[in-house]
């Protein structure tokens, strides 16, 4: 086999409290499907017939019972359950699973949703040998108005600085901001070899990664890496400019390295290096090729540990982390698929104003008068009449009563709107019941129960 | 199929046969057959006894000799050069049967068997003019030599031939059978080599597999990958990586219930192969590796149990490296050493991986001699064999190939490599080697060619239009200061970008070739070929 995939839906969704407070992200709607659908129906389409998924009890227990997970993904999908409390981060959860990992990995997050084509960057990963290859995007700005923003917020962005060779292909760099208080230092040996590097900032990281099996091993001896985005892809994009991993020499003399460092990076050393068979070496050495020109070395500078990136400049690749992503990619979530915006069996009346871009969700009932313009509703929701809903998201079990008007908002699941609410810019959260003839603008509301504990 | 009569005698079915094979170099053959037949018709009573053995060998041969490659020829071509033995020459390269199609004692069924013969080798011609007309379109287009004097009658395998649309969907049938996905053209070729395919490397094949790849090894995924973006390039590269990309499918591989591990790894190493030529057409070395691995398989016992037999055919891919590759490098080198004398400029073009070692041999022997490193667009490998000159400490100039005439004068050798030598005496190596070669004649400069014996090929190619490979062509585009002006090349109507990789170098400009049997002359390579084939 060559590939195995692992989604990560554990995750939190930290940074979006209020939409997850009774959905678990992965289960989020996004365009009336299971947020993780999106990433699962990426894999089906290339063509994976398994996936192993890593989540949480909840999420399974919601995963069996939900109709769209079991109808459309035909995949095996081989459940892996872990604590939620656990601070566990994805390599842990790697480590988690070393067991069941018998050759490499991709590993994807359940928030991901891209039309990419992924043979691009499993096509690095193969050609190249490489140790990882991940996929990154151009960061989108997005145009919507977030609820409950007061003012035009400028979170503090933790950028990423990405480092790349000319050819764009070749990962040479990657840090947080966090993490470089005294400025960006890059090291004189990553320079000698590749004098010419693009640093990129506007890029969004889809946290896809290809990873080989070793890679995986090493996680399983190096406990202290819990996080893959946060700490092995810079440790392992660091690994490449080694010392160590330039080092030509037999296994022997490695091994003796072992004894006085004892040092993790040598293991994964003779981890990588024992699958170079010789004649893989002889077939390198007979071959023209080469990956740079201008000094005197090899190819890939007589590196085993290579690391690969592919920027997506074109195309839909969200990751729905953060309340803004989520509207954004409720607004193109539609165009991902052919599927008929709106499902049969809901019942629409006819007097109804719908625009083409609204979804509407199954079971639905719509009541005359009522105008749907730029709009996701969710399942089995009851729009009574009179109403204007624009520009927002409704989720599942939604009541609105007549003669609202509902503007750019996001209603979570179960909610009541009461009559002649008007709603502009808001955030109603799981359950809530907005009184009648209430008029809220830019507000979060949830209840008591939902806010945080400091 | 032998439908002709279903006579006994077996000079009808070889002219069936022969009638399914080129129409045009029937006549000649036709010819030589005749006179033949009446030389043979003195002597029959040993070819009746042999018959018996030699039909149950040719099947055998037939079977395992199944071409999945095109280059994959079986017989040698009788016309250019073969020595007209005494002993019966229908069955020309197998050793194991040499006997020949009996012929009747009787002077009366002569007569009436030439009569026939010649009838039905105008009937074949007919026939093939139908059949095949862009067949006989090239002369010396003999990719696939006729296949003689089987009672199974062969498929040949075909030209490449993509202006055709019955070949074209020949190939799309095959593929798609073998669940192999086609790769599209690219690009408007231009009309002298539209016979060619020509792919971009934007547009991998792996676009169309499933990524955890179930029908094709991911070793040989992997490989193709490697083979359309040049990152294995070269003919001693490319043979090796391909065996080790069936060391490790046939390290993986179990034998399903109900099958011979012999003929069952040969049916599942075919789709793999078209795989490969898709990704890149497969180079004469490959062909003949592949050639050698399927004669192993198939001649494994069948009492052998499956990791004996696994164990047995990796251990003869390896001694087949050790020996066609490793060694004959060495032998090589030695021989070629003896050529280099002190105070020499040596020239040599592009990266050849043999003349590469050669030098580094000479060098290390203490030779004092100087190199001069010949380039050209657009994929300049030059400058690889430059640096892996200079590191070692060799002096080297480098030039581009439009400085050749200028630079010749101060030459005193020019050593190339070869990527194939045909059976007719040309060398066919990279896109301006014959070039080279020809400048180096007009100078009176001697010109060496180092060449294993695994990349000779049956093959008789006389120019390099009708057997080449295309390249991208937009490897042509160059960016200089911002500005690519070839970027809308192909809205040009009367543009055409032309990318070839390889020409052929005819055996006179030529001086010698050195390989591990030792320094022969260009002319020799049939006998080697010979000599080769008997061993086999």
């Amino acid at each position: 086999m060559e590939l195995q995939a692992v989604l990560m839906a554990a995750g939190g969704g930290s940074r979006m409290t209020d939409l997850i407070y009774n959905t678990p992200k992965p289960l989020l709607p996004v365009g009336n499907k299971p947020l993780m659908w999106y990433p699962l129906n990426l894999l089906e389409r290339v063509g994976f017939e398994e996936v192993i998924v890593i989540t949480t009890k909840e999420v399974q227990k919601m995963m069996s019972s939900d109709p769209k997970m079991k109808l459309d993904v035909k995949m095996k999908l081989d459940v892996v359950c872990i604590q939620e409390d656990g601070d566990m981060g994805t390599a842990d959860a790697l480590r988690h699973i070393q067991q069941k990992i018998k050759s490499d990995v991709l590993v994807v997050s359940c928030d991901l949703i891209t039309d990419v084509a992924l043979h691009e960057v499993v096509d690095l990963f193969r050609a190249h040998n490489a140790t990882l290859a991940m996929l990154m995007s151009k960061a989108h700005e997005f145009t919507e108005t977030v609820p409950g923003q007061k003012g035009k917020k400028k979170t503090a962005e933790q950028r990423d600085f990405v480092g790349v060779d000319p050819s764009g292909k070749r990962l040479l760099f990657m840090a947080n901001e966090a993490d470089l208080e005294d400025g960006l230092s890059i090291r004189k040996s990553i320079i000698k070899k590749h004098p010419r590097m693009h640093i990129k900032t506007g890029l969004v990281d889809a946290h896809l990664y290809c990873l080989k099996k070793e890679v995986v091993d090493f996680l399983a001896e190096n406990k202290s890496i819990s996080s893959i985005r946060g700490e092995l892809v810079p440790y392992l994009v660091r690994k490449q400019f080694s010392k160590t991993a330039n080092r030509q020499k037999m296994k022997d003399e490695s091994e003796d390295q072992t004894q006085k460092k004892n040092d993790d990076s040598t293991n994964q050393e003779l981890l990588i290096a024992s699958r170079d068979e010789s004649l893989l070496q002889l077939a390198q050495e007979r071959s023209c090729w080469n990956d740079h020109h201008g000094d005197m070395s090899e190819a890939y500078h007589g590196g085993k540990l290579r690391c690969y990136v592919h920027i997506l400049d074109q195309g839909l690749c969200y990751r729905v982390n953060t309340l803004a992503a989520y509207i954004e990619a409720n607004r193109l979530a539609p165009k991902l698929f052919e599927e008929p915006a709106v499902h049969p069996s809901a019942v629409i009346s006819e007097k109804c104003q719908m625009g083409s871009d609204s979804m509407i969700g199954a079971l639905c009932q719509i009541a005359d008068k009522t105008s749907i313009k730029r709009s996701t509703i969710g399942n089995s929701t009851t729009v009574k009449e009179k109403v204007k809903v624009t520009n927002s998201i409704v989720m599942h079990g939604v009541t609105i009563e007549e003669g609202c008007n509902i503007q750019g908002s996001v209603i979570c699941s179960n909610a009541i709107i009461g009559r002649g609410a008007d709603l502009k810019y808001c955030l109603v959260g799981n359950g809530q019941r907005i009184e009648s003839e209430a008029e809220r603008t830019n507000e979060v509301i949830v209840g008591t129960d939902q806010l945080m504990e400091i | 199929m032998a439908d002709s009569g279903g006579t006994d005698e077996h000079d009808k079915k070889d002219d069936v046969e022969r009638s399914k094979s080129e129409g045009k170099e029937l006549t000649k053959e036709e010819k030589q057959r005749l006179r033949k037949e009446k030389k043979q018709q003195k002597k029959h009573k040993e070819k009746k006894d042999d018959k018996a053995s030699q039909e149950s060998g040719k099947e055998n041969k037939s079977a395992s000799s199944a071409a999945a490659a095109p280059q994959l020829p079986t017989q040698t071509v009788k016309a250019p050069s073969a020595v007209p033995a005494p002993a019966p020459v229908f069955v020309p390269a197998s050793s194991e049967a040499p006997a020949s199609a009996d012929k009747p004692t009787k002077t009366k069924a002569e007569l009436k068997a030439e009569r026939r013969a010649r009838q039905e080798a105008e009937r074949a011609s007919k026939q093939g003019k139908k059949g095949d007309p862009g067949q006989q379109a090239a002369s010396g287009k003999l990719k696939a030599p006729p296949s003689e004097l089987q009672p199974v009658v062969k498929r040949l395998p075909e030209h490449i031939q993509v202006d055709n649309p019955e070949v074209l969907k020949k190939l799309a049938k095959k593929l798609e059978r073998q669940q192999i996905p086609l790769r599209s053209d690219y690009g408007y070729k231009v009309s002298l080599f539209s016979h060619l395919h020509q792919y971009s490397r934007k547009a991998p094949l792996t676009q169309q597999l499933s990524i955890p790849s179930t029908v094709i090894h991911p070793a040989v995924v992997r490989l193709g990958l490697q083979y359309s973006q040049g990152i294995v390039a070269g003919s001693n590269a490319r043979s090796v990586a391909l065996l080790h990309a069936f060391k490790q499918v046939i390290r993986d591989y179990t034998t399903p219930p109900n099958e011979e591990l012999s003929r069952d790894l040969v049916n599942k190493l075919k789709p793999y192969i078209s795989f490969l030529n898709q990704c890149r057409p497969l180079s004469a070395s490959m062909g003949n590796a592949i050639k050698f691995v399927k004669k192993e398989i198939s001649n494994i016992p069948t009492q052998c149990k499956e990791e004996e037999a696994k164990s047995k055919i990796l251990n003869c891919i390896e001694w087949y490296i050790n020996d066609k590759i490793i060694l004959a490098a060495k032998a090589i080198a030695a021989s070629a050493i003896e050529k280099i004398s002190d105070e020499d400029v040596i020239l040599v073009y592009g990266c050849s991986s043999l003349v590469n070692h050669i030098l580094f041999e000479a060098f290390e022997k203490r030779r004092k001699f100087r190199v001069i490193v010949v380039d050209s667009r657009p994929r300049l490998e030059g400058r690889e064999a430059l640096r892996r000159l200079v590191q070692r400490g060799i002096s080297c100039t480098y030039v581009l190939i439009s400085a050749v005439s200028y630079i010749l004068p101060e030459v005193s050798k020019v050593f190339l490599g070869a990527h194939a030598l045909l059976a007719n005496g040309y060398v066919m190596s990279r896109v301006g080697t014959s070039q080279i070669a020809l400048v180096a004649k007009a100078f009176n400069v001697p010109v060496l060619v180092c060449c294993e014996t695994y990349k000779f090929c049956e093959r008789v190619q006389t120019d390099s239009f009708v057997s080449n490979e295309l390249d991208d062509p937009d490897d042509l585009i160059v960016t200089r200061k911002g500005k690519t002006h070839l970027e809308n090349w192909q809205e040009v109507p009367s543009l055409g970008l032309l990318n070839l990789v390889y020409d052929v170098t005819p055996p006179d400009f030529v001086d010698l070739v050195i390989t591990e049997l030792g320094m022969i002359p260009c002319t020799s390579v049939p006998v080697v070929l010979r000599v080769k084939n008997v061993d086999q």
